[in-house]
């Protein structure tokens, strides 16, 4: 008993050094700082970039410019003209959002594919096109009483889950098709 | 008399649900006098059965709040049913209805407060939830412009090349460590590699120019064509600026699915493809709708947003604030940019809210920090040279530009959407934007000004000349001979670079001009403000230069000897570009006062509100002078949106009596009686007709007024009524008075309908001026409005009737102007030329011929605006 303790006790310790360690990494490792100072040509000496990881109060030319290009008498010179900025960034930030995004439009992608070319398909192989027309059918159901019905009907829970996403993601896709009608067609909106 | 003659007849051979509508004023005098003796028994009747209910003068307690005790004192076993209170598609809401439902709501939850500790936090949530939601929406849309900003920059440095050692950043973001950069190649390092450098190995010479030429143009167009198949598939209304649609939303009409999730989605996924792939479109306008789509989606989650259309545009204000609070890293902005343009309704309590709103989305896009320059916005710039008084006629010339440009910009524009949306021609979306950006890429890649980012333009345009610009635009002959002091450079005769770039920046001026006019309505989010803006900025750059150096070669002028000393620095050419980019966007959108405070937060320096205000102003003025609405209220009137604009003035003579429904030439008003209908006759009323909502009167001798009634409540509360109430059958009698008429014995049971009756419609005589009624409907946002004559209903005004003839009276004054010119605000005079008043005959008979030629041709229009009418 005692030795499941430990274990579970080294467990704890780990998970919260592992955290730790996320949270600095956060804070202050993934979180990139730098120092740019640019320099602009001066007497013989070409124009230069430097860039150091320093915090910002030590973020000036004195500092960051190493080696220094011109003797000690003409540093005070020289240090004027550069000009120094100091500027953080989150590289775990961007890193997190662009795998992200590309990872979202990529399911998109693959939805729009599966929607609209091998969703067609499919159904004609297996139900051949009775099943296409009827979907055609229901669209156009314009009796005012049909509308009371959705409204009232959309208060009655469905008992089966399944059910109820198949009915959810057909009312969607006819929502998807009215307004596609209004845009695309009618042009009576966002023309 | 004709008008007797179709009188008499409508009457005859109409049913119980008919009275005629009259349109002499002889005619109604003599009836209403009948009338009046006749029934005044029947009127103290119906007062005294209101007694019971004159607590309060709205009855209208379903959908949200249900019955309260005070109004409802006998109706205790009804119950609210589902559904009623709420609208369809495209349908207007009316704003007197809402609030008073949520006052209604309100008063009872503070009645209830003191019952227990569970209700009093209750009401605390409730009274909180204000605050919560603005809350969340500002916090998603901050953290969503945070996600655009960063994949819309890899995005379109992803057309350039791509970063060796780490794949997910973009040019700057690879080049951030590398040490190996130097002065006159700041932009070069190791890590980044351009196509032509992967796919050819050599990065210079005329074969790794067309290698990138043709990458260049294959990423902008799948860029293009994911987006454009995107918003087909998925979310059609995701296209477009969004912001006409957001307008007349808050104004009070409803697209459902407008601000849905689907769009929110995808309008963020493709805002950041149509960017990236180098039209010339911004994503400042669709990020107010993105913000807009956060707000609609977080009220969901408080019974008080979800259930009230009115309260839930309270939100909608709030979140456009925060919208373009993020979009330009100015909350201040933000707030008067959702007051000035977009809301409709705007009290002071959302003007907080927008506040708050906008402040969470700036810190938390603040706390991203998309840009690493730990500011908002990429083209964030700070000036400290002072400005001279002579400098205001360019600015003012800028603002005549500014100006220019935005009626041409709209008129242009407007044009071609009209021909998108009523020939052939925009049947072929995807086909169009891929042309259009195929033609972009094409022609921007050769010219540097246009092959970058527009922001990152703007921010070229906008920056000074330092010692440590490297931009061509800075290569000024003095800074040659390096041993010279550069941060007191005075003016400096320009370089070959500074020649090679002015025409260059010509031409790009003259493509985005063009390309602007044929992007802005594509079928992908596509925003107006950053092209706009960097046409001004070039405009405004062009001449900064441009007098930069004539004070440089003239610095003996009288204008220039006093400021101008030589060795003094006194134009800055990057002002000049700010100010020409607030002219230009002033122009087009025809925003003041938030404008400047947008650029003002823009560049952080107090003393250039001047120059801007200057700028800004003129290019209103120039721009009224061409027409007098803005690109969103153009595309509003193009599309027909039922918009009551607020700002424009009603001058016109013409009485309620002139626009009301129905016409002496239409069939009469279809009206439902109070108590001898049955289910089956008021079913066939609703199937027969195709108005949206009924007044119900007395009797149809009487046709004394009693409330009104909405179509979709009787549909809804009919059906509503054959599920639950047993014995209700066709014949039963429906009833809208308190208690049940006397029946027959054998008589089914009857249908009490009282609760889904407005009792307190909004009532005008015939003879109001147009004038007050129009103030009516804009001030308290109504949906329709009765006109009554002694008390008896005579017809009906609705929102769209009000737009149809401001419409009319605006276009029989100006026949002869092409189309587009009809979009032009001109009011003609309501005098004649004699100046006695026009005759009123004269008004409505050039109304009528001309109501003939337009049916056919838009009945696009016609047909939306027929889901608002009644």
């Amino acid at each position: 008993n005692s030795y499941f303790f430990e274990t579970n006790a080294n467990n704890t310790a780990t998970i919260t050094n592992l955290l730790k360690c996320f949270l600095l990494c956060w804070l202050y490792l993934c979180k990139d700082i730098r120092c740019k100072c640019i320099c602009p040509p001066y007497r013989d000496v070409e124009g230069q970039i430097y860039k150091q990881n320093v915090s910002l109060k030590d973020c000036n030319c004195l500092h960051v410019v190493e080696p220094m290009p011109v003797d000690g008498k003409d540093v005070e010179a020289y240090c004027l003209r550069c000009e120094c900025k100091y500027e953080e960034r989150s590289s775990g930030t961007i890193k997190v959002t662009i795998i992200m995004y590309l990872s979202i439009l990529g399911l998109l992608l693959l939805y729009m594919v599966y929607l609209t070319l091998l969703e067609p398909m499919l159904k004609r192989r297996l139900f051949g096109h009775s099943q296409l027309i009827q979907s055609d059918d229901d669209i156009g159901d314009q009796q005012p009483f049909a509308n009371a019905h959705n409204v009232l009907s959309r208060s009655h829970s469905r008992p089966n889950m399944l059910n109820k996403v198949e009915h959810a993601q057909q009312r969607w896709r006819r929502q998807v098709q009215e307004q596609r009608k209004s845009v695309f067609d009618r042009h009576v909106v966002l023309s | 008399m004709e008008s007797e003659q179709l009188y008499h007849r409508g009457y005859c051979r109409n049913s119980y649900n008919s009275i005629a509508s009259a349109s002499s004023d002889e005619e109604l005098l003599d009836g209403a006098g009948i009338v009046m003796d006749f029934h005044t028994t029947e009127d103290d009747n119906l007062l005294d059965g209101d007694a019971a209910s004159r607590g309060s003068n709205y009855t209208m307690s379903n959908g949200g709040g249900g019955p309260s005790s005070s109004t409802h004192l006998l109706d205790f076993l009804e119950e609210p049913i589902p559904g009623v209170g709420t609208y369809d598609d495209f349908h207007t809401i009316d704003w007197v209805r809402e609030k008073c439902k949520d006052r209604e709501r309100h008063r009872k939850i503070n009645s209830k407060k003191k019952e227990s500790a569970w209700e009093f936090t209750k009401s605390l949530y409730d009274a909180w939830s204000g605050w919560l939601v603005v809350t969340l929406t500002g916090l998603a849309s901050g953290a969503l412009a945070g996600l655009i900003d960063i994949a819309a920059d890899w995005m379109n440095d992803l057309k350039e090349g791509v970063c060796l050692s780490a794949m997910w950043f973009n040019h700057e973001q690879c080049c951030w460590t590398s040490n190996e950069t130097t002065f006159a190649e700041r932009d070069k390092c190791p890590q980044w590699k351009s196509w032509a450098e992967l796919i050819l190995g050599q990065a210079e010479g005329p074969g790794s120019y067309i290698m990138n030429y043709f990458m260049y143009i294959y990423w902008a167009l799948s860029f293009a064509f994911l987006a454009v198949c995107l918003v087909k598939v998925f979310a059609p209304y995701a296209c477009g600026s969004g912001i006409p649609e957001i307008k007349t939303i808050l104004s009070g009409f409803i697209i459902r699915g407008y601000l849905g999730k689907w769009t929110l989605m995808i309008k963020t996924i493709t805002l950041v493809l149509a960017v990236a792939s180098g039209l010339s479109l911004g994503k400042e306008g669709p990020l107010v709708h993105v913000a807009c789509c956060c707000g609609n989606i977080f009220s969901y989650l408080f019974p008080k947003y979800s259930k009230n259309e009115a309260k839930k545009r309270e939100v909608l204000s709030a979140a456009s604030a925060a919208g373009v609070s993020v979009a330009f890293g100015a909350p201040i902005g933000g707030v008067l940019f959702s007051l000035e343009e977009v809301s409709y309704y705007f009290p002071l309590k959302t003007l907080w809210r927008s506040f708050f709103a906008a402040l969470v989305a700036a810190f938390v896009l603040r706390s991203i920090n998309p840009f690493g320059n730990s500011r908002l916005v990429l083209f964030y710039v700070e000036y400290h040279t002072p400005w001279y008084i002579f400098e205001l006629l360019p600015f003012i010339l800028l603002g005549v530009f500014g100006g220019l440009w935005g009626a041409f910009f709209i008129r242009a524009n407007i044009a071609w959407c009209r021909r998108r949306k009523s020939t052939r021609f925009g049947k072929y979306p995807v086909l169009e934007v891929i042309l259009v950006a195929a033609i972009t890429a094409v022609v921007a890649f050769p010219n540097p000004y246009t092959r970058q980012n527009t922001s990152e333009l703007i921010k070229e345009l906008f920056t000074d000349c330092g010692p440590l610009e490297s931009s061509q635009l800075c290569q000024y002959r003095s800074q040659m001979n390096g041993s010279k002091a550069f941060t007191d450079n005075p003016n400096r005769p320009a370089g070959p670079g500074v020649y090679s770039a002015m025409w260059q920046l010509c031409l790009a001026l003259i493509f985005k001009i063009i390309m602007t006019i044929f992007t802005f309505g594509l079928k992908v989010p596509s925003g107006l403000f950053i092209p706009s803006m960097a046409i001004g900025a070039i405009a405004g750059r062009i001449v900064g230069i441009a007098m930069e150096q004539l004070a440089y070669y003239h610095h003996d002028w009288f204008l220039f000897k006093e400021w101008c000393e030589v060795g003094a620095d006194c134009i800055t050419p990057g002002l000049y570009a700010m100010v020409g980019a607030a002219a230009c966007l002033g122009g087009v959108t025809r925003m003041t006062v938030s404008l400047v405070v947008i650029v003002f937060e823009l560049t952080g320096g107090l003393e250039y509100i001047v120059p801007l205000m200057a700028a800004v102003m003129t290019s209103k003025w120039v721009g009224d002078a061409f027409g007098r609405e803005g690109i969103y209220e153009a595309h509003i009137r193009l599309n027909g949106y039922p918009f009551l604009d607020a700002k424009e003035e009603f001058t016109h003579t013409t009485l309620a009596r002139d626009v009301m429904r129905p016409r002496s030439s239409d069939p009469p008003l279809a009206v439902l009686t109070q108590d001898d209908l049955t289910v089956e006759e008021l079913q066939s009323v609703i199937n027969e007709t195709s108005y949206n909502g009924f007044p119900v009167i007395v009797s149809k001798e009487s046709q004394r007024l009693v409330g009104f009634a909405l179509r979709r409540d009787i549909t809804i509360a009919i059906e509503n009524a054959r599920r639950k109430q047993e014995g209700i059958l066709l014949n039963s009698r429906v009833y809208f008075t308190q208690h049940a008429p006397t029946l027959p014995a054998d008589s089914p049971r009857p249908l009490k309908l009282r609760s889904i009756l407005d009792m307190s419609p909004f009532t005008v005589t015939d003879h109001t001026p147009m004038e007050i009624v129009v103030d009516i409907f804009r001030k308290l946002g109504l949906r329709q409005c009765l006109v009554t004559h002694n008390g008896i209903v005579l017809g009906i005004i609705t929102k769209k009737n009000i737009l149809e003839h401001l419409e009319e009276l605006k276009q029989h004054t100006e026949p002869l102007a092409p189309s587009w010119y009809y979009h032009k605000k001109r009011y003609p005079s309501s005098h004649g030329s004699n100046g006695e008043p026009r005759s009123r005959v004269h008004h409505v008979q050039l109304i009528r011929s001309f109501q003939d030629g337009r049916r056919e041709e838009d009945e696009e229009e016609v047909c939306l605006l027929n889901g608002s009418n009644l």
